[in-house]
């Protein structure tokens, strides 16, 4: 009985050690992960930089600041929602926090009237908003672990045009920023239309042009520099999203493999108990049922045992009373 | 003076150069030192940079360039250095544009298709 008990433990315990063994394989590939994706997020940083300089000079030289994508609706019926999650699970709270994060802010929407559209990246984010009967405007896949500008291109167009068309009068940008390895936090801002302050073209009225000659006209490379620049600040979302999806991965993964770790201990104490109990027991049987035997040389056990077993064990039970 | 050429992924050229030759959609301009401000938006195009050891050439699929203070930006989300161009993918791409521009000799994005096919081509020929 208590041998059935053994085995049975034995089991999980190397059913544990195989499950830490792979935590503690994607715990490590995560890390590796991070300190990647932190290049990146570094790599990326001096063009948007450079395109917010440029557009800060253009706004001094008189670009003018009535590009659509600068236009403040006057009335907002619909908002965008740009959602960036993960591809995979296996992540701690990174998908959960920023999904729903989303969903109050689309419930707030909704209890002021305004309608919503959803552009998603990631798996998880189409999984979670498609279980719960939301509508979908559009949902992309595949590059959650390491986004390339191309990809946020794509996805920045699809918003643009949402919001050119006057489909939606807002866009809100939703990811998780990375701080640092330790602490990431879930950000929903602003996406279209774009902020002059953000771009520096606030300042446009007072600053002089500092002589810049311009080919074509300002208005025009304003035009084709805003969705650069919408494209570059989505992307640095992607990039940071991605940061921060391996850094909770490593975390939740460091977590999980020192759980099992805990419970291979405390697995492996109750299956020595159960294996010393059962060898008590044994010992305990076994002890009993010789000092049954040898007890009594006229007891009616022996008398039972010599009646039923003539012969060779009838020997070798004296040979053992002889000894 | 100082030329640096950014993508959003990585900066893939800076350094010291004697000229700058890239186009604009309003045609080839060059910046030698001491240039006044300029901002420019770049058509798909051939950008050559005279470096301290030889002249560079990109292909450049739009961008924009900034002059000023004796520098010289290059941004671009679609530049390649010689070593990266695949010209047989820049050929067949070609031979899309064109078929593409034979069905519909409106289509823009063909036009635009076939031009970076056409700068790939030349910068690789002439690198």
């Amino acid at each position: 009985m208590a041998g059935g008990q053994e085995r049975i433990l034995r089991r999980r315990i190397s059913s544990i050690d195989a499950t830490k063994k792979i935590t503690r394989a994607m715990e490590l590939i995560a890390a590796s992960r991070i300190v990647k994706a932190q290049g990146r997020v570094q790599a990326a940083k001096p063009y948007s930089e450079k395109v917010t300089g440029v557009i800060t000079n253009l706004a001094g030289g008189g670009a003018g600041v009535d590009h659509p994508l600068l236009t403040t609706a006057e009335k907002v019926d619909r908002v965008a929602y740009v959602v960036v999650a993960a591809d995979r699970g296996l992540c701690g709270g990174y998908n959960n926090n920023v999904l729903r994060a989303v969903e109050r802010a689309i419930e707030v929407d909704k209890s002021q009237g305004r309608d919503y559209a959803l552009v998603l990246s990631g798996k998880k984010a189409a999984g979670y908003f498609s279980f719960r009967g939301y509508e979908i405007h559009a949902a992309y896949e595949g590059f959650s672990d390491q986004p390339s500008y191309n990809d946020a291109k794509a996805m920045a167009e699809s918003v643009a045009e949402l919001f050119e068309n006057g489909e939606v009068q807002r866009v809100q940008l939703a990811y998780t920023r990375f701080l640092s390895m330790g602490s990431q936090e879930v950000a929903v801002e602003q996406f279209m239309p774009l902020e002059p302050s953000d771009i520096g073209a606030d300042a446009s009225e007072d600053s002089d042009s500092g002589g810049y000659e311009f080919e074509p006209e300002p208005a025009e490379i304003l035009g084709r520099l805003l969705p650069r620049y919408a494209e570059a600040r989505l992307y640095a979302a992607l990039l940071e999203g991605s940061a921060s999806e391996h850094a909770a991965r490593q975390r939740a993964m460091k977590a999980a493999t020192d759980n099992a770790e805990d419970l291979k201990i405390n697995l492996t104490r109750i299956m020595n108990r159960a294996r010393q109990d059962s060898i008590t027991t044994e010992i305990m049987e076994i002890v009993s049922g010789s000092e049954a035997m040898s007890q009594d040389d006229d007891g009616g056990l022996k008398d039972i045992i010599e009646q039923s077993l003539e012969g060779s064990f009838a020997s070798l039970a004296s040979d053992r009373n002889d000894a | 003076m100082q030329v640096e050429l950014v993508s959003p992924e990585a900066v893939l050229f800076s350094g010291e150069c004697s000229q700058v030759v890239t186009r604009t959609v309003e045609g080839d301009v060059a910046f030698l030192d001491n240039h006044a401000p300029f901002i420019g938006a770049l058509d798909i195009g051939q950008t050559q940079l005279w470096a301290n050891d030889g002249v560079v050439s990109l292909a450049i699929n739009g961008g924009f360039v900034e002059v000023s203070g004796n520098s010289v930006t290059i941004l671009s989300d679609g530049a390649l250095a010689v070593e990266d161009i695949n010209v047989e993918e820049a050929q067949s791409d070609l031979q899309a544009a064109e078929q593409a521009l034979n069905a519909d000799a409106d289509d823009n994005q063909a036009a635009n298709a076939k031009k970076w096919a056409e700068t790939r081509i030349q910068v690789s020929s002439a690198g």
